[in-house]
């Protein structure tokens, strides 16, 4: 049931990559187009799971179709979107024999280390690896960025040793990275106590503060009470 | 006539058209005739069940059935189309065809003026049948596959102006991705394929091809309108739910109502493939929070919250999918007895048992047991209560135990791609199923020390790093990091990019010490005064009912 084939990224019909996807995602014509579509995210900084899964999907029908370079650069993508699981919805479809190649290996190993918050053992193996992470611009600021959510999650007050492990930045560099945080994402320094070192105060969430946490638990919705109302007449 | 007349029906696949019910005798003695090497005991049984059968034979109870259904069919007696098609057609096939097949089409055709439509439709309960009781073969599964093209072919064309009963249309499309998932393990059985097989499969490559199968599910959802008609039904434009799907106006129900179920298709085929984001999405237009007309069906309200329960496992949503066991789970337990005379009565049991293994999955990664209803709970202790205690526990005997339930549970996984027709032929039938296995027990690793830290969260309302550290038998840097991995874990991302906390316990670290945020369980207050109020009017109602003398 092949349907018309509509043109390559910039398309006479106007059509997007991503109205490819939703039209025409089952078409293996399309194929192509996707694996531009990757390449264009990687220098354009944008990302679509969407259309990313898609050529999954289509590899995973033809495989000798397969390019390891582009699957190597959707799972760098991937890694990329962290705290969203989308690394592991990419190797749902990337079967087992692929995922052997040393590349694949070298991600699997750097997404355990986010997944289980080593940031230290996942900036060596990065720092090893650049030829793999480095092909993909803003890969840093990306997983600084995961780092920084996860944290926020877990502390209202961090430890600067702490912070600095994860998101990899010490020194001057530190100092600057956290005047512009203070300035533009509302974090505090403070002083740590008795030869302790500095602490940085995280803004507060729901998630880091149970002030914050919406309590709808002891409400009851008024479709349940609207149940009752024959009785309670 | 069941289709509009003057409309001609295209077949995408020309040998469909050839299709000849001699031919399944054919495929038979094709069969029967292979040469020696490979034994198949399977087929042997096969042709020895078959011994007799005359495809030509109609008995006159199958006539009479033939007649009538036709009849009700033209004349959109959905009631006794029903009655039919639940009750005539299993009894029939008790009496009758218990180890054979159905009579041929073609011998059963004149009774009902040749009718193209329902011709297919009796081809499709035919091979439905032979799935069921007998082993197809390969000649078969590509006639079956043939049949499904031309019936939807038909109903895309949007000639049929028939109105069939929802069960009956939730079975094509449940049939039909079966017979797909079925094709997929058996052609990737490559090892014991004679030269005839291979010669065949090789020929009818398109044969239960992913694209086909993909994009006939989605061109029922695309040309039924359906996405549109559920919106519109929505600002009451339009009415589909209400009227459990049926048309009242005269127009036929039949596109609509395979669109519809056709979405629950896609769910499960991406769900067989590993896919449970995109599953997911093709389900969205459905809202399961409400009932529907998924729900009308037992097997295609199981169906859909099975899958959507998985999908949402592997996406470790596990609050959303405990949620939806739960229901389903407490709805099964409710209603079962009404379901024991329905054919379908073996396969609810089987899901209802698959739930309850996934469920005891979600709970050991995510223990929230206060969103599981109390009789759902006593029935999951009862089958899992032990295994469940030793999944805690995080050694290699807990991870066998999540394999076994895993395996146990898990959808049938497929390889959509076509074999290598190399030597050597290999089999990787069981290839998709370990990829998802092993991915699955990846992350129950990763959460390892979860439990944990869980239980000495529960004990404390703060606690230092460095005294939790020294509990947990671990340095500081590494307790933060599992605290991490922690909150990581249990703070989900849902489909809008939102956070969502899935944690029972929770906790903030300031500076080093870790203060512990229990959600209280107080939740169900309201909801049980609620029921004790209605309970109360009850039992007074009752007692006014009591006249005494």
């Amino acid at each position: 049931m092949g349907r018309e084939r509509e043109s390559p990224t910039t398309t006479q019909q106007g059509y997007s990559v991503e109205q490819l996807v939703a039209l025409n995602r089952y078409n293996p014509d399309i194929l192509p187009d996707l694996e531009n579509y990757v390449n264009d995210q990687v220098s354009l900084q944008t990302y679509s799971l969407e259309s990313n899964l898609c050529l999954l999907r289509l590899y995973q029908f033809e495989p000798e179709k397969m390019s390891s370079q582009i699957v190597a650069r959707i799972l760098v993508k991937a890694l990329m979107a962290m705290p969203a699981p989308d690394f592991s919805l990419c190797l749902f479809l990337i079967p087992e024999r692929v995922q052997m190649e040393e590349q694949f290996k070298t991600l699997i190993v750097l997404s355990h280390y986010l997944e289980t918050g080593r940031f230290r053992q996942f900036w060596d193996e990065a720092s090893k690896n650049r030829h793999i992470v480095e092909a993909v611009p803003g890969f840093e600021q990306a997983i600084q960025g995961y780092a920084i959510h996860v944290l926020s999650l877990t502390y209202q007050k961090v430890p600067r040793t702490v912070l600095a492990e994860a998101i990899n930045i010490e020194g001057v560099s530190l100092d600057k990275f956290l005047d512009h945080q203070v300035a533009k994402s509302g974090w505090a320094l403070e002083k740590g106590s008795q030869g302790k070192g500095q602490l940085i105060v995280l803004p507060r969430n729901e998630f880091n503060d149970p002030i914050l946490k919406k309590n709808t638990a002891d409400s009851v919705p008024l479709d349940h009470i609207t149940r009752i109302f024959p009785i309670l007449s | 006539m069941l289709a509009l007349s003057g409309v001609s029906v295209k077949s995408l696949h020309r040998h469909l058209l050839n299709f000849q019910p001699n031919q399944i005798m054919a495929s038979h003695d094709y069969d029967d005739a292979r040469g020696g090497g490979y034994d198949d005991p399977r087929q042997q049984q096969q042709s020895q069940d078959q011994l007799g059968y005359d495809p030509n034979y109609v008995p006159d109870s199958v006539k009479s059935f033939v007649v009538h259904l036709y009849r009700h069919i033209r004349e959109k007696n959905v009631y006794e189309i029903h009655q039919m098609y639940e009750t005539s057609f299993h009894t029939l096939s008790d009496r009758l065809f218990k180890d054979t097949p159905w009579p041929s089409v073609d011998a059963v055709a004149h009774y009902v003026d040749n009718d193209h439509v329902f011709c297919l439709l009796y081809k499709e309960m035919w091979f439905r049948h032979l799935y069921a009781r007998l082993t197809p073969s390969l000649r078969q599964r590509i006639d079956s596959w043939d049949n499904y093209c031309s019936l939807f072919q038909v109903v895309l064309h949007g000639v049929v102006n028939m109105q069939l009963p929802n069960q009956w249309l939730w079975d094509m499309v449940d049939e039909f991705v079966y017979q797909f998932q079925s094709f997929c393990q058996y052609r990737a059985k490559m090892k014991n394929k004679t030269e005839q097989e291979i010669a065949l499969l090789r020929q009818f490559d398109q044969a239960w091809s992913v694209y086909g199968v993909l994009n006939f599910l989605q061109a029922l959802v695309e040309k039924s309108n359906i996405i549109q008609i559920l919106e519109n039904e929505k600002v009451g434009l339009e009415q589909f739910t209400s009227t459990d799907g049926y048309d009242y106006n005269g127009g036929s129900n039949v596109l609509k109502v395979l669109g519809y179920f056709g979405m629950v298709g896609l769910l499960r085929v991406h769900c067989l493939l590993g896919d449970y984001h995109t599953g997911l999405k093709c389900l969205q237009p459905i809202d399961i929070s409400q009932q529907g007309v998924y729900t009308i069906v037992i097997g295609s309200h199981i169906t859909t919250i099975y899958h959507y329960g998985f999908a949402n496992l592997m996406l470790r949503r596990y609050v959303e999918a405990i949620r939806e066991f739960n229901k389903i789970l407490l709805y099964i337990y409710k209603t079962k007895q009404y379901h024991q005379k329905s054919p379908q009565y073996e396969q609810i049991l089987k899901k209802n048992e698959q739930m309850y293994a996934l469920l005891a999955i979600c709970l050991s990664l995510c223990p929230q047991s206060r969103l599981v209803d109390e009789t759902v709970n006593t029935q999951l202790r009862e089958k899992y209560g032990e295994k469940m205690i030793r999944m805690q526990r995080y050694d290699d005997e807990a991870f066998a135990i999540y394999d076994e339930l895993f395996s146990y549970a898990c959808p049938k996984f497929i390889t959509p791609s076509a074999p290598s027709f190399e030597e050597p032929l290999v089999n990787y039938n069981q290839d998709a199923y370990r990829l998802q296995l092993k991915l699955f027990l990846y992350e129950a690793k990763q959460q390892q020390l979860l439990s944990g830290v869980r239980t000495f969260l529960k004990v404390y309302s703060t606690i230092s790093l460095a005294k939790l550290a020294s509990y947990m038998e671990v340095d500081e840097p590494t307790l933060r990091t599992i605290l991490i991995t922690y909150k990581h874990k249990t703070h989900a991302v849902d489909s809008d990019g939102k956070v969502i906390s899935n944690a029972d316990v929770d906790f903030y670290i300031d500076d080093d010490m870790v203060h512990v945020v229990e959600s209280k369980p107080a939740k169900r207050y309201g909801d049980y005064f609620l029921r004790q109020v209605v309970k109360l009017e009850g039992v007074i109602n009752e007692l006014d009912a009591i006249k005494l003398d």
